[in-house]
C-alpha cells in the first residue's frame, strides 16, 4: 500500500473520529457501570433466554410468549419500539453461560427476562452481573440464586417464588392435609430440583415427619428403577420428585411396577406441569399431585392477557410461568421509564440506575400479584397450590 | 523388560490404580453386605433389571461390532438407527394402532408389525448412511469416517428432530404387555415388558449366530471382514457385503429401539444418543468386532449399572448412589482396558485391525 493511500486512510479516519466527537449529543453518561443508549428510530431491544428446545421447550415458549404478550401491551418505550432478542437457555448450566455471553456481547441490550431453569440461571447470572446488566427470571426457583452466600449477584431479580416457599407448602400438605409422616425425596442433581426437594426435606422434618431416602436420578436416563427400588426399600408413604418433565414421567410410570411402591402417594412440581407432561404421564398421574405456583388469576388484565396470548401463540396456556414473564418484563419496561433520559430523539439508560430501580420495585401490580423486591432480587408475591391431574388437565385441589 | 534399566512410573500408577478400584469394590460390597438393607428379592429385582436393560445394549451393541469388523470403523451414527427405530414405534403404535383400536385386538399381530417397519426404518437409513457418507470415504484415513459419522449422527437427530418435533412423546401400553408374571422359585415378580426383551434378544442372537455363520451372506461377510481384497478376488462383492453388513446391525438396532419404547413408554430424538455410547461401551467391554463380546458386554454393562451402586457404591457412604451408575460403567471401561484391552472376550488382532 502506498503512502499517499495511507495518508488519506488516516485523514477519513482523523475526519470520522472528529464527526462521531461532534455528533451534537450533550448527553454524558454517568453511570458507575455504563449507559445503553438508542438513536431516534432505534428500537429498544430486550433479550430473553428460556428453554426453547428439548423436553422442557414447553416451559419456556409458555414465558416466551409471557414476554411478547408484555411488549405488545407496552406498544413503545419513549417513542421507541421494542424488540426481543430470544436465545435458549438449553435448560443447563452450559446453555446458560452460552446465552449469557451472546446477550452480554451485544451493548444494544437493556435488560434479560430469564431463565427459565435455575441450573441455567446460576451460570448466566454471574456473566450478567459482571457485564452490568439486570436479569428478572421469571421461573427460576431454586433458593441458591438469592441466597448473597452462594450463588446470588447484583442485577439478578426474580418474579418467580423462591423454592423455600413451595417445599414449605408441600411438606405442610403431605404432613397435615394426607396424615403421612414417611416420605423420600428425588432430585436430579439440577440446582433446581436438589434445592426443591431439600426445602421439602427441611420442611417435613421440621413438621415431625421423617424422610427415609433422599436421593437423586441422571438428568437423560430412563431406567428409574433401580432408583425406585432403593426409595422402595425404605417403604415411605409419600414420594417428592420435583425433577423435569422426561425424568418425571419416567418415574411416574416406573413406580407403578416396582413392587414396595404400590399404595406410595406420589408428588412431582411445577417442573412437570405442562400438556407435555401431561401426556407423557398418562393413565400413571392418576392419584399423583403436583406442586406449583397458583395460577387460578382473577382480573381484565388476566383476561386481556390471555386473549392476546392466544392471538400471538395461536395455543392455549402452555404451562405456568406465563403471567411470571409477564410481570417480569413489565418490571423491567416500568424502570426503564423510570430511569430513561431522553436527548433529542435519543434515549440514554444507566445500567446502575435501572438495577437501583429494579431492586426498589414495591407494591408493583401484576398479574401475578403485588411484586416488592428484597435485598437479594426476591420480588415475588408467592402464592401456591398442590394439583391432580384429571383427563390431561391439572385441577387445583389445595389450599 | 524395561524394569532392570528404570523404573517405570506409568506402569506403578496403574498398578496403584488397579489396586486402589479392587479395593473399593471390595469393602463398598463388604460394607454393603454387613449393613444388609435390602431383602433377597430386591437384589433379584435389580438383576433382572440389568438383564432387560443389558439385552437391549447387547442387540445395540452388535451394531458396534459388525461394521468394526468389516470396516475398522466405529460408526458413532448407529446410535441413531436405534432412534430412528423408536421413532417409527411411535408412529405406527400411536396412529394406525392404537386409535383404530387394533393394537389391543391383535396384538401379536401388531407387535410384528411394528417390528418390521422399525428394522425396516432403521436398515433403510444406514443403507442410505453407508452409501453416502461413508463409501466415498473407504480409502481415506481412519479418522476421516470417524469424524464423518459423528456429523451423520447429527444430521439424522436433527432431521427426526424436524419431523416430530423436539417434545417427548408418550406410546400407549399393549395391554398383553401390562402387568407381571409371578417368578416363585425366586420369590419375586417379572415385568412382562422385560420378559418380551429378554426373549426376543434370545431368539435374535441366536438367528443372528445361524445367519452369520451358516448362511453363504453370512460366510461373505466374514471373508470380508477377514481380508477384502483376498475376499474381492474370490468373486465376493465387497460394497454389497458391506451394506449388508450394516443392514444387519441396524435391524438389531430398530428391534432394540421397538423392545426400548414398549418398556419405557415415553420418547424423544435424542434418546438414542447415551444407549449409543453405552452399547459402544458394551462393545468395547466384551472385545469389539466380537459377536458373542457384544452380547456378553451388553448384560455385563446392563448388570453392573443395575447392580453397581447398590452393591459397590452403597456401602461407601455415597449419598444419591444411583446417580453415578454412567461412572460405574465407564469405570468398567477404562478397567477392562487396562486389564484386558483386547476385551473380555475379544481375540488379540492383528497388526492390520488393529
Amino acid at each position: 500500500m502506498s503512502k499517499r493511500v495511507l495518508s488519506i486512510l488516516g485523514l477519513i479516519l482523523v475526519a470520522s473520529i472528529a464527526l462521531v466527537a461532534c455528533g451534537g449529543s450533550s448527553f454524558e453518561c454517568e453511570d458507575a457501570i455504563g449507559c445503553v443508549s438508542y438513536a431516534e428510530g432505534e428500537p429498544v431491544r430486550i433479550a430473553s433466554a428460556l428453554v426453547i428446545t428439548g423436553p422442557n421447550t414447553q416451559l419456556g415458549l409458555d414465558s416466551q410468549y409471557g414476554v411478547e404478550v408484555a411488549m405488545s401491551f407496552q406498544d413503545t418505550l419513549f417513542g421507541h419500539e421494542i424488540e426481543l432478542q430470544a436465545e435458549d437457555d438449553g435448560c443447563n448450566a452450559e446453555g446458560g453461560q452460552a446465552a449469557g455471553q451472546k446477550i452480554t456481547s451485544d451493548p444494544s441490550i437493556v435488560a434479560i427476562v430469564g431463565t427459565s431453569c435455575s441450573g441455567a440461571g446460576v451460570a448466566m447470572s454471574s456473566v450478567v452481573s459482571e457485564a452490568g446488566y439486570s436479569m428478572v427470571s421469571p421461573s427460576n426457583t431454586s433458593p441458591v440464586l438469592t441466597d448473597p452466600d452462594i450463588a446470588w449477584h447484583p442485577g439478578y431479580y426474580r418474579s418467580a417464588h423462591n423454592d423455600k416457599v413451595q417445599g414449605a407448602a408441600i411438606a405442610d400438605f403431605a404432613f397435615n392435609e394426607l396424615g403421612l409422616s414417611t416420605a423420600a425425596a428425588i432430585h436430579d442433581g439440577d440446582p433446581y430440583t436438589e434445592g426443591l426437594a431439600n426445602a421439602f426435606r427441611v420442611s417435613f422434618e421440621a413438621l415431625g415427619g421423617s424422610i427415609t431416602t433422599f436421593t437423586a436420578v441422571v438428568v437423560g436416563d430412563t431406567d428409574m428403577r433401580p432408583v425406585l427400588t432403593e426409595v422402595a426399600a425404605g417403604a415411605p408413604e409419600f414420594i417428592y420428585f420435583p425433577v423435569f418433565t422426561a425424568e418425571c414421567a419416567f418415574l411416574a410410570k416406573q413406580a407403578g411396577e416396582v413392587a414396595g411402591l404400590e399404595g406410595t402417594v406420589l408428588a412431582a412440581a411445577d417442573g412437570c406441569i405442562s400438556a407435555d407432561a401431561a401426556a407423557a404421564i398418562g393413565e400413571a398421574g392418576a392419584g399423583m399431585y403436583f406442586s406449583g405456583p397458583d395460577i387460578s388469576f382473577t382480573g381484565s388484565l388476566y383476561e386481556d392477557f390471555k386473549a392476546e396470548y392466544t392471538a400471538i401463540s395461536g395455543e392455549d396456556l402452555l404451562s405456568v410461568f406465563h403471567a411470571h414473564a409477564f410481570d417480569a418484563a413489565r418490571m423491567i419496561f416500568a424502570c426503564v421509564e423510570e430511569v430513561g433520559v431522553e436527548d433529542g430523539g435519543d434515549l440514554h439508560i444507566g445500567r446502575q440506575d435501572l438495577r437501583d430501580c429494579l431492586s426498589a420495585t414495591s407494591n408493583f401490580t401484576g398479574i401475578t400479584g403485588s411484586l416488592t423486591c428484597n435485598d437479594y432480587g426476591d420480588c415475588a408475591d408467592p402464592k401456591i397450590t398442590v394439583s391432580e391431574l384429571v383427563d390431561g388437565e391439572y385441577a387445583t385441589v389445595w389450599p | 523388560m524395561t524394569r532392570s534399566k528404570d523404573f517405570d512410573f506409568v506402569g506403578l500408577f496403574l498398578w496403584v490404580f488397579r489396586a486402589v478400584i479392587l479395593i473399593l469394590i471390595v469393602w463398598g460390597t463388604y460394607a454393603t453386605i454387613a449393613d444388609n438393607p435390602y431383602e433377597t428379592r430386591t437384589w433379584v429385582d435389580f438383576i433382572i433389571f440389568g438383564l432387560a436393560q443389558g439385552s437391549m445394549y447387547a442387540l445395540i451393541a452388535i451394531g458396534y461390532t459388525l461394521v468394526y469388523g468389516v470396516l475398522f470403523m466405529i460408526n458413532f451414527a448407529h446410535g441413531e438407527f436405534f432412534m430412528a427405530g423408536i421413532l417409527t414405534t411411535t408412529v405406527v403404535i400411536t396412529t394406525p394402532l392404537s386409535e383404530s383400536g387394533f393394537l389391543n385386538e391383535q396384538p401379536i399381530l401388531s407387535l410384528l408389525i411394528i417390528a418390521i417397519s422399525s428394522m425396516a426404518v432403521s436398515i433403510f437409513i444406514s443403507v442410505l448412511t453407508e452409501r453416502i457418507a461413508y463409501r466415498p470415504l473407504r480409502k481415506a484415513p481412519r479418522l476421516v469416517p470417524l469424524i464423518t459419522a459423528i456429523g451423520a449422527s447429527y444430521f439424522w437427530q436433527n432431521y427426526f428432530r424436524g419431523l416430530f418435533g423436539s417434545g417427548i412423546k408418550p406410546i400407549p401400553q399393549i395391554e398383553i404387555l401390562d402387568g407381571t408374571i409371578p417368578l416363585d422359585f425366586l420369590g419375586t415378580t417379572m415385568l412382562k415388558s422385560h420378559v418380551l426383551v429378554i426373549v426376543t434378544t434370545i431368539v435374535m442372537l441366536i438367528a443372528l449366530n445361524f445367519f452369520i455363520m451358516k448362511t453363504k451372506t453370512g460366510k461373505a461377510i466374514r471373508a470380508v471382514a477377514e481380508d477384502k481384497d483376498v475376499a474381492n478376488l474370490m468373486g465376493i462383492n465387497v460394497d454389497q457385503t458391506i451394506s449388508i453388513t450394516f443392514a444387519t446391525g441396524a435391524a438389531m438396532a430398530g428391534i432394540a429401539g421397538v423392545l426400548y419404547s414398549l418398556v419405557f413408554r415415553q420418547v424423544h430424538f435424542f434418546m438414542g444418543f447415551i444407549p449409543g455410547i453405552k452399547a459402544f461401551t458394551a462393545a468395547v467391554l466384551g472385545g469389539i468386532g466380537s459377536l458373542p463380546g457384544a452380547a456378553v458386554g451388553g448384560l455385563l454393562l446392563g448388570m453392573f449399572e443395575s447392580v453397581g451402586p447398590s452393591l459397590f457404591l452403597r456401602g461407601l457412604g455415597i449419598p444419591a448412589f444411583n446417580q453415578l451408575k454412567d461412572v460405574i460403567a465407564f469405570t468398567m471401561l477404562v478397567m477392562v482396558l487396562i486389564f484386558r484391552p483386547q476385551g473380555i472376550v475379544g481375540e488379540v488382532l492383528s497388526e492390520k485391525k488393529a
